[in-house]
């Protein structure tokens, strides 16, 4: 925490408490990304962290307290003008577009990018990381394998040339294997200069590479450390587990629409 | 729409393996239609090679077959109105795509196209226009058109369907019906009840022209029809706004994810589709000359079957439905129904038409093109 003093966060919230419908999904939350950290949300189900990133992106409003994108209150922007400022998310279970080519999944990530130039460049960077998408340009998203399904999304969220990276459980549904090798690709694209902020329920993968992390219990942050402090607090292990499914936010379950 | 798949899960047992009774009962249905199209077939071929053999005279003893000449103009009537289905079906299948409920109003906006193509064209007729510079003046009839009904459906998407966004599927589908009651009903307020017609088009238009004795007319809403559909094809294809409605269409909430305006483009998808139906418009009155408040009811319907037949949501599909229909109903009634000695077989087209519906849904729930609905999206 140290390192980030005195500077201003990328992506922050302050305070933020939203709802679905009855249920307070998040309370009071504080959370501040700074440019060039990996950073990570953990917690349980239903603890609100597919909430977290709704928030973020602009497709829940909190209820209360403020969402801040590079110094600028955003409460009120939809998310398009969040992604044209430098946000964008890898959603959970990946969620390419299945009918349409990887070439055009890729473009798509570009949408709201008008350099055709720096588009062009910016597909280079991505064949230059995943190799294998490029050998795929022509195809059908929803004839890849998982893992190259995996760099697609990533690649796609790479085209619109974001500031600061949202992963939403990027260990979900993937055999064990390409867990291993997704966390790998995650820690390659910090490394090359991405912010990035990482929502997971495995603890022990994400806090391996991340630089800070936060703990959530039933919409509260719980518990907030550098990755190597959490690792060693026991009350990590026992934050998951008081979580019980059945403490009232049932949200983050419904809010995935299959 | 799928009775004869078992309950979410299993996979649906195959066409010849039933399992269940109904499974037995669509079987045997779909063998007798099976059975009937192939008589029927083999009826009229043995009709056309000589109508006194004895399996020809039992099929229908006063069948006389049918002249080259009769069976290709069936072919290309059949073609001609079957493209006009083609495009009025786009419609249907494009918002199915993006919001998945079946817009039953856009019979209504084809039916506006073709009102707005009768009210330009008489006033150009009035000021001489029409006869001295048809092909300009159908130019200017077309845009007028494809304006008006573009405008009809986005109106329609913002004031009736959008603030049902997020309600069941059902509740939609109900509004649409009374939208098209509505859009009837404001016809006949502004325009009267009475049937009314386009001026009379050049002879070049009429005439039947040397090659293949085609009426010029069919030719230029086959030629028009095929331009169009080209067109919106490249639109929805290869253009970056094309992209974005097959994305919403796939995933609203993902889209919106990329940057993309879900609601802009749902209001682009209705203006391209009203788009179409007013050019389907123009070539209806272009070639039957007279419209009416209802004129878009049946058309509508057909071309909401040939979107079916198509597989509700495949663009190429909408296009190849409504050329089956077209052409099944042309041709049907005298190439099956004829031979096995039905009487007045050309009153049966409609019947044909939605029987083709039916059959295609016998034997390809999904339709032709279309991919199977994964079980929690049949509803």
């Amino acid at each position: 925490m140290s390192s980030s003093v005195g500077r201003i966060p990328l992506l922050e919230m302050r305070k933020v408490n939203a709802h679905y419908g009855a249920v307070h999904a998040l309370r009071d939350v504080d959370l501040s990304i700074y440019e060039g950290e990996l950073v990570c949300l953990l917690g349980g189900n239903a603890s609100g962290k597919s909430t977290t990133l709704k928030t973020l992106l602009g497709m829940l409003k909190p209820t209360s307290g403020e969402v801040v994108l590079d110094g600028e209150v955003v409460n009120d922007r939809p998310t398009s003008y969040r992604v044209a400022r430098g946000i964008t998310m890898v959603p959970e279970n990946r969620r390419l577009f299945k009918r349409l080519t990887v070439r055009e999944n890729l473009q798509l990530g570009a949408y709201l990018r008008k350099d055709s130039d720096g588009i062009a460049a910016d597909l280079e960077r991505v064949y230059e990381l995943f190799p294998r998408v490029k050998e795929r340009l022509g195809q059908k998203a929803g004839t890849l394998s998982g893992g190259e399904q995996q760099m697609v999304a990533i690649g796609r969220a790479l085209m619109s040339q974001p500031r600061v990276l949202l992963m939403d459980e990027p260990s979900m549904g993937l055999a064990p294997a390409l867990v291993q090798q997704n966390f790998e690709l995650i820690s390659q694209i910090h490394e090359a200069g991405m912010t990035v902020f990482m929502v997971e329920q495995n603890a022990n993968m994400a806090l391996g590479i991340a630089d800070r992390g936060w703990v959530l219990q039933t919409g509260r942050v719980v518990l907030d450390d550098t990755a190597e402090a959490l690792l060693a607090n026991p009350a990590l292990r026992t934050s998951y587990l008081g979580g019980s499914k059945d403490s009232g936010d049932a949200a983050e379950g419904s809010g995935e629409p299959g | 729409m799928d009775e004869g798949a078992p309950p979410s899960g299993a996979p649906r047992p195959r066409l010849l393996r039933p399992r269940t009774r109904v499974d037995w009962f669509l079987t045997v249905i779909r063998v007798a239609v099976l059975i009937v199209l192939a008589v029927g077939f083999m009826a009229f071929i043995a009709q056309e090679i000589n109508p006194d053999n004895p399996f020809a005279r039992w099929a229908n003893p006063d069948a006389t077959g049918l002249t080259g000449a009769q069976f290709r103009g069936l072919v290309i009537s059949g073609i001609a109105q079957g493209s006009m289905y083609g495009l009025i079906a786009l419609g249907y299948s494009m918002v199915y795509g993006v919001l998945g409920f079946i817009n039953f109003a856009h019979g209504e906006v084809f039916m506006v196209g073709a009102m707005t193509g009768m009210i330009t064209s008489n006033k150009l007729a009035d000021v001489g226009l029409w006869e001295s510079n048809f092909i300009g003046s159908l130019v200017f009839i077309v845009v007028v058109s494809i304006i008006v009904s573009s405008l009809t459906a986005v109106v329609m998407e913002r004031v009736a369907y959008r603030p049902l966004r997020g309600a069941p599927r059902l509740i939609p589908l109900i509004t649409s019906i009374g939208v098209s009651f509505f859009l009837q009903n404001a016809s006949v307020v502004l325009l009267g009840p009475a049937s009314k017609s386009y001026p009379n088009v050049p002879d070049w238009v009429k005439a039947k022209h040397t090659f293949l004795q085609i009426e010029g007319a069919k030719i230029l809403v086959i030629v028009v029809a095929a331009l169009s559909m080209a067109a919106l094809w490249y639109y929805v294809d290869r253009t970056k706004t094309g992209k974005a409605m097959r994305a919403v269409a796939e995933d609203a909430e993902i889209a919106s994810l990329m940057g993309i305006d879900v609601n802009r483009t749902i209001v682009k998808v209705f203006a391209v589709g009203g788009a179409m139906a007013g050019m389907a418009g123009i070539l209806w009155g272009i070639l039957f000359r007279s419209v009416i408040h209802t004129t878009g009811f049946l058309p509508g319907i057909k071309a909401f079957s040939a979107a079916v037949v198509g597989g509700i949501g495949h663009l190429g599909g909408a296009m190849a439905g409504g050329l089956s229909i077209g052409v099944a109903e042309s041709v049907g009634p005298l190439l099956i129904l004829e031979p096995l000695g039905v009487s007045g077989v050309s009153q049966l087209r409609d019947a044909v038409a939605f029987s083709m519906l039916i059959i295609v849904l016998l034997v390809r729930p999904a339709g032709l093109f279309g991919e199977r609905l994964p079980a929690e999206d049949r509803a």
